[in-house]
């Protein structure tokens, strides 16, 4: 059993709370740093999409898993990043502004979605977000000068101070290093008053109000901060795919990252990475499944959001807390053992008031 | 003027008028204390101190200023913090972090900077992290601090909604029920902490309780309600001898 011995508040703060964690995150540091060394191009391709999906899912964890409003759109705030980096990158614009740029725009958007959202609870909210999406897809189909409308629209290769980027692992090394400034920034975020007011609005309303929390406030800076993140993505996707699509950006894209959340763990930044990695293993797991189904099953065209709704739901009912909350509880048993409770993490149902994690 | 004053409240739900015309006034430093039946109306008015609630008639004074119409968020920057009877914790945080979040309106750095976590930033943390020392040492909660308040039995959580409040700071504490739910010491404890929070911290308490021991401990004055409207006000030993006040706790109509 780990006992920590706390000398100073910073250590309170800090990133990691003892050595043990610096020494596991800088191995894993290690690991994705080194990971292209050793990997062919078709894996190194397979780790940046999971990245990216990391980058989306962080993005939404921001709204969802922290404030708690269940967003069913979020693959709309990808196709805004995405088809403005694309677009603005064809009017000549450098890839280290249009990049900041989509994000920024993704967020506007996201503002302006946010401010109705704020004074929407629950499933309204989620119906809301999803109606959303598909006004985003009406008008990434519809308006054809700026996104080729349905019969799409090719994204060149990003070009860094004039130095084209065509390699996989190259641009694996682009997505890696935003990834990382996104996931400290979320930290950030969660370890100052603003993270701290998100988590407030998730659980309590009435409480966070009674302390002085402005509660459509968080929820709208928590959305916009969200659409960025994710606008990000869908910038960085862009020259993933290399060719964009109304349909790229579908509502599987949006059931996805909720998934990938869900099954992470909500809350946490640990939930978005290994959600992401989760559902990446998962996606290869289904194309090698399809193969071995008989073909009637195999290629009906709904096998994958099926699949997908079905293990969220699982996940919903039997781990809400995802396989981090899960490997959290495994970890506590190991430091703990043979002292061990049983229901160290069982709710006290009785005294259950405020179960809210929307 | 008084310190903190309610003037001819009243809130009626569907038919049912919750508080009916009620007015009290407290002074600075006091433990004034409402005490009623079920359903008499005493967290309704919380809820309308807090602005959960909207009264329909009256008004709430609060320092000589009309604090009626005040957002609910404003309360605790004006100079109020409460508890909830069935506590309002944030489940999935620790204790340390919802002592925190009780020094919300003591922050006022710009989302940027708190983004970028400047040294600004976390001199601001630290400070407040010494305050909610100090009420982790008052309440004795060095023991939980990194708990999740999922894993907490009732009387602690009890405790750190209290600790919460205090971390506002704030010139009025509004207690409801802070006894209801604890084992005899743990009332007793409560008993102790009330009068430190008005003698040493300074803090005046506007308290809802059942618990006639506590109540006859740590009251100033107290008032007693019934269907919505004040049937007596005096001292402890006043109220608990009022015949419309034991009429009332005996079921009859006051
Ligand atoms: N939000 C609400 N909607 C409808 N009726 C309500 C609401 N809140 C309270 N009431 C009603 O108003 C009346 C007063 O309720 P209140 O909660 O203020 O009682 P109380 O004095 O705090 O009782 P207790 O001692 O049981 O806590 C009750 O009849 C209650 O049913
Ligand atoms: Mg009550």
């Amino acid at each position: 059993m780990r006992v920590l011995f706390k000398t100073d508040y910073n250590q309170d703060i800090k990133f990691a709370k003892h050595s043990g964690y610096v020494f596991w995150y800088a191995l894993l540091l290690a690991a994705v740093f080194l990971a292209p060394a050793v990997l062919d191009t078709y894996w190194v391709n397979e780790l940046t999409r999971v990245l990216i999906y990391a980058l989306a899912g962080l993005g939404l964890m921001v709204v969802t898993g922290f404030t708690g409003q269940v967003s069913l759109g979020h693959a709309a705030f990808m196709a805004i990043g995405a088809y403005t980096h694309a677009f603005l990158l064809t009017q000549g614009v450098p890839f280290i502004f249009s990049l900041p740029i989509a994000a920024l725009t993704s967020g506007v958007v996201g503002l302006m979605i946010a401010i109705p959202a704020s004074r929407m609870t629950g499933l309204y909210l989620t119906i809301a977000s999803l109606a959303f999406a598909i006004v985003v897809e009406d008008v990434v189909i519809h308006w054809e000068s700026v996104t080729g409308g349905n019969r799409g629209m090719v994204v060149d290769p990003p070009a860094l101070f004039g130095y084209e980027i065509f390699e996989a692992w190259e641009y694996y090394y682009v997505v890696l290093v935003l990834l990382i400034m996104a996931i400290a920034l979320v930290l950030n975020i969660l370890r100052s008053p603003l993270g701290r007011s998100m988590l407030a609005v998730r659980d309590s309303e009435v409480s966070a109000q009674s302390l002085g929390i402005r509660v459509a406030r968080t929820k709208v800076l928590a959305f916009l901060l969200s659409a960025m993140i994710t606008g990000l993505a869908g910038g960085l996707f862009a020259h993933f795919i290399q060719f964009l699509s109304p349909e790229t950006f579908g509502i599987l894209l949006s059931i996805q990252l909720l998934l990938m959340i869900v099954v992470g763990g909500l809350g946490t930044v640990h939930g978005a990475i290994f959600g992401a990695f989760l559902i990446g293993l998962l996606e290869a797991s289904i194309s090698i499944l399809k193969d071995l189904l008989p073909p009637a099953i195999g290629t009906q065209p709904g096998l994958e959001p099926g699949l997908f709704g079905l293990i969220l739901v699982l996940f919903i009912i039997f781990e809400p807390e995802g396989v981090y909350g899960r490997w959290v509880k495994f970890r506590t048993f190991l430091e703990s053992f043979p002292f061990y409770r049983r229901n160290t993490f069982k709710r006290q149902r009785s005294y259950l008031k405020t179960e809210r994690m929307r | 003027m008084s310190f903190f004053e309610i003037e001819n409240l009243s809130l009626s739900f569907g038919g049912v008028k919750a508080v009916d015309d009620a007015s009290f006034a407290m002074e600075k430093g006091e433990v004034f204390t409402i005490v009623g039946p079920n359903g008499a109306g005493k967290s309704t008015i919380f809820n309308m101190i807090s602005s959960f609630y909207a009264p329909s008639h009256g008004t709430i004074r609060f320092k000589g200023a009309d604090i009626t119409d005040a957002r609910a968020d404003e309360i605790a920057r004006i100079g109020i913090a409460r508890t909830f009877q069935n506590i309002e914790l944030f489940e999935h945080s620790t204790v340390l972090q919802n002592l925190l979040i009780g020094r919300e309106i003591h922050n006022r750095l710009p989302v940027l900077r708190q983004l970028f976590f400047d040294p600004g930033v976390r001199r601001a943390e630290l400070a407040h992290r010494r305050k909610v020392e100090d009420v982790i040492d008052f309440l004795e909660l060095a023991h939980y601090r990194d708990e999740r308040i999922a894993n907490l039995p009732y009387g602690v959580r009890k405790k750190i909604e209290l600790g919460r409040a205090l971390c506002v700071e704030p010139e009025l504490l509004l207690l409801d029920e802070p006894a209801s739910g604890l084992n005899p010491e743990e009332t007793e404890d409560m008993g102790f902490w009330i009068d430190d929070i008005k003698n040493d911290l300074g803090i005046s308490v506007l308290m809802i309780e059942h618990d006639m021991s506590l109540v006859n401990e740590v009251s100033d004055r107290v008032m007693a309600l019934n269907n919505g409207r004040v049937i007596a006000e005096g001292s402890a030993q006043e109220v608990q001898n009022h015949p419309d006040v034991v009429a009332a706790y005996l079921g009859g109509a006051a």
